[in-house]
């Protein structure tokens, strides 16, 4: 007994690693999460059609995936869609961040407490309304040259992923020293220029990593946007999802993989951009 | 010649006044302290004097031009801040340049500014580093130099020496003051310590609650306080209420058994409720009765002692149940430089010793 007693006290927090029942659970997890996605993948590569037998190795579904046009229209309008809708988001987002943050205006509360409101109602919800609105209220014309088609879309998607980006911002803007802005005036800077060399260095990270959520965000909403696209207006997962109503083709499959490839590739690009960032405007 | 003036300057944040109707001149070339307790309204002095705070009544002049109106980053002043905020996302040579780039100073004669201020802080071979890979010390002289390069008409800093340890702060202290010979800018600096500020000002304003409560070089302000407040505040000192004798030259206070006599007569009417002051190293402490009689004397024993290395502080209750606080120099070198408690000693002290203020 007194042996176990010692032997416990000197497990180090890494040692826990060793323990099979651990080992097990964690296993037990990533099984759990990553097993469809990666099935996903593999099954992108198999020479067969709508069979869950691995039948072999093919990259004839990325080919033909390359030669749908309706698919490729789709894909290129999403990641039009995410791109505007981001650069949109990240500047309002931004922008509504500073002006909680650092002014005080009429209305302040209410502005307040409305602009997560876009988080927390539900994704259906959404939809309705902008279905609603861009249909009867506001009806945004069809027959628009591309990308402009893609409008109502694109408002509908920064309308939902703006708030996410502020909150990032805000939660950042936390740690600015303010001596630091007032340090740039004292020395001769306009309150513009001073926002300019001082906080938006400091608020980086978080527009980098808003702007990675509203990406992703927009790339993959399904629900708004299904409510809001035309016939002539189909994103890649309205796309997708209209594909699967006939059968699940290893087609699709590549598709997936393919959104899921940029999506990760994205969010590494974002983390080391982040990280680089905050070590450089930390302040010591 | 006056470079600054507070004209009747009051600043209110909503019902809660922080600086009361102060008039305050500063000259050119001085080194002039703000200082006061916490809340006292010092810094808000200095944030309207940067133009970060606006005055609610009253004119802030800086050599004659009334800086109504002017926003801090037209105004001849720069600041040193207390966190020191250098800019975390530029090197050293980058912060310090930052203000010269701003004001579009060529770069040959900027980069010579840069390097004069950095060799003035003796930051020379740190320009290409980052601010965090610096200590507190030397991020202090960066902030230093950054605002010194604008070559302003006036230095302001804020609490400059209260984020360093003491040792360091201590060689600041010279070499701020150095610093300021060497340039001759004026300088104002706030603080609430006051050993900072005797030891670096020239003048000190001292400041409560707002109000401006004597302005004076630090030995007047330390040897003939203006009020209760300033004597109790600087230092450490034994104030008793008292009566004027009828000649205004003796107090009589029911604190000490004998009258305390002074030097020369108090300009005050005879009768009048006086406070008297007395500072602890200006008190005579022996422990057998002096053989000369002394203007002013009293006897206690000792209830606790302090012993700081070079004086010890004695605690001495009176019979009549009076504290008094009496410093010795330890001139000597002993093992056991404290008497003991319960010891019973004389004191006595010279009549132009105590300090008469307001009642």
């Amino acid at each position: 007994m007194a042996r176990f007693a010692i032997r416990r006290q000197h497990r180090g927090p890494l040692d826990y690693a060793g323990r099979w029942s651990l080992r097990l659970w964690v296993a037990g997890v990533m099984l759990f999460l990553y097993l469809p996605l990666a099935s996903l993948v593999l099954f992108s590569f198999n020479n067969a059609k709508r069979t869950i037998r691995w039948e072999g190795f093919t990259l004839d579904w990325y080919a033909k995936m390359a030669g749908d046009d309706a698919l490729i229209s789709a894909f290129a309008n999403s990641l039009t869609i995410a791109a505007i809708s981001t650069l949109l988001s990240v500047v309002l987002g931004a922008m509504a961040a500073i002006a909680l943050w650092r002014f005080r205006f009429p209305g302040k509360g209410a502005f307040d407490g409305v602009i997560t409101l876009p988080i927390v109602v539900p994704e259906i919800c959404m939809g309705v309304a902008m279905m609603v609105f861009f249909g009867t209220i506001a009806p945004w014309p069809r027959d628009l040259v591309w990308p402009f088609d893609l409008g109502a879309i694109t408002i509908a998607h920064v309308t939902f992923s703006f708030p996410f980006v502020t909150v990032v911002v805000r939660a950042r803007l936390a740690s600015f020293n303010r001596e630091m802005e007032e340090a740039a005036r004292d020395l001769g800077a306009s309150e513009l220029r001073a926002l300019r060399d001082v906080l938006l260095p400091h608020i980086r990270p978080a527009l980098v990593s808003g702007a990675l959520l509203a990406f992703t965000l927009s790339l993959d909403d399904f629900v708004i946007t299904f409510f809001t696209a035309g016939p002539n207006t189909v994103t890649f997962p309205v796309k997708v999802y209209s594909m699967v109503r006939f059968s699940v083709t290893p087609e699709v499959n590549a598709a997936s993989s393919v959104l899921m490839a940029i999506t990760i590739a994205l969010t590494l690009i974002g983390v080391r951009l982040q990280g680089t960032a905050i070590a450089r405007t930390e302040s010591p | 010649m006056m470079l600054i003036r507070f004209d009747h300057v009051t600043k209110r944040f909503g019902s809660f006044v922080a600086v009361d109707d102060v008039s305050l001149d500063i000259a050119a070339g001085e080194f002039f302290a703000l200082l006061g307790p916490s809340g006292c309204g010092k810094t808000t002095l200095l944030r309207m004097l940067a133009g970060l705070e606006t005055p609610s009544q009253g004119r802030i002049l800086i050599d004659g031009v009334d800086m109504a109106g002017v926003p801090p980053n037209r105004r001849p002043v720069n600041m040193v801040f207390q966190s020191y905020a250098v800019f975390p996302h530029m090197s050293v040579a980058d912060n310090v340049a930052y203000g010269l780039k701003i004001d579009r100073v060529a770069r040959p004669e900027r980069d010579a500014r840069v390097a004069e201020a950095l060799a003035l802080v003796k930051l020379g071979e740190f320009a290409r580093r980052r601010p965090d890979q610096l200590s507190g010390g030397q991020r202090q002289r960066v902030a230093l130099a950054r605002a010194l390069v604008k070559r302003p008409k006036v230095l302001l800093l804020d609490e400059p020496l209260s984020a360093l340890d003491a040792k360091l702060r201590e060689a600041m202290r010279g070499e701020l003051a150095a610093i300021q010979r060497e340039v001759g800018v004026t300088f104002v600096m706030v603080t609430h310590d006051q050993d900072e500020a005797l030891a670096m000002a020239g003048r000190c304003a001292l400041m409560d609650q707002g109000r401006l409560q004597q302005v004076a070089s630090p030995g007047d302000l330390y040897e003939y306080p203006a009020n209760r407040f300033v004597a109790d505040f600087i230092g450490t000192i034994n104030l008793f209420e008292g009566t004027l004798s009828a000649d205004r030259t003796a107090i009589t206070t029911p604190a000490l058994d004998a009258p305390i006599h002074l030097a020369k007569p108090v300009p005050a009417a005879p009768d009048a409720t006086v406070w008297v002051g007395i500072r602890p190293e200006k008190i005579t402490m022996t422990p057998a009765p002096a053989p000369r009689a002394a203007a002013n004397m009293a006897s206690g024993s000792i209830v606790t002692s302090a012993y700081l290395g070079a004086v010890t502080l004695y605690d001495i209750r009176t019979p009549s149940g009076t504290l008094i606080k009496v410093t010795a120099a330890n001139a000597q070198r002993s093992a056991s430089p404290a008497l003991p408690a319960g010891t019973h000693v004389w004191l006595q002290w010279e009549p132009d010793a105590p300090v008469v203020l307001p009642g």
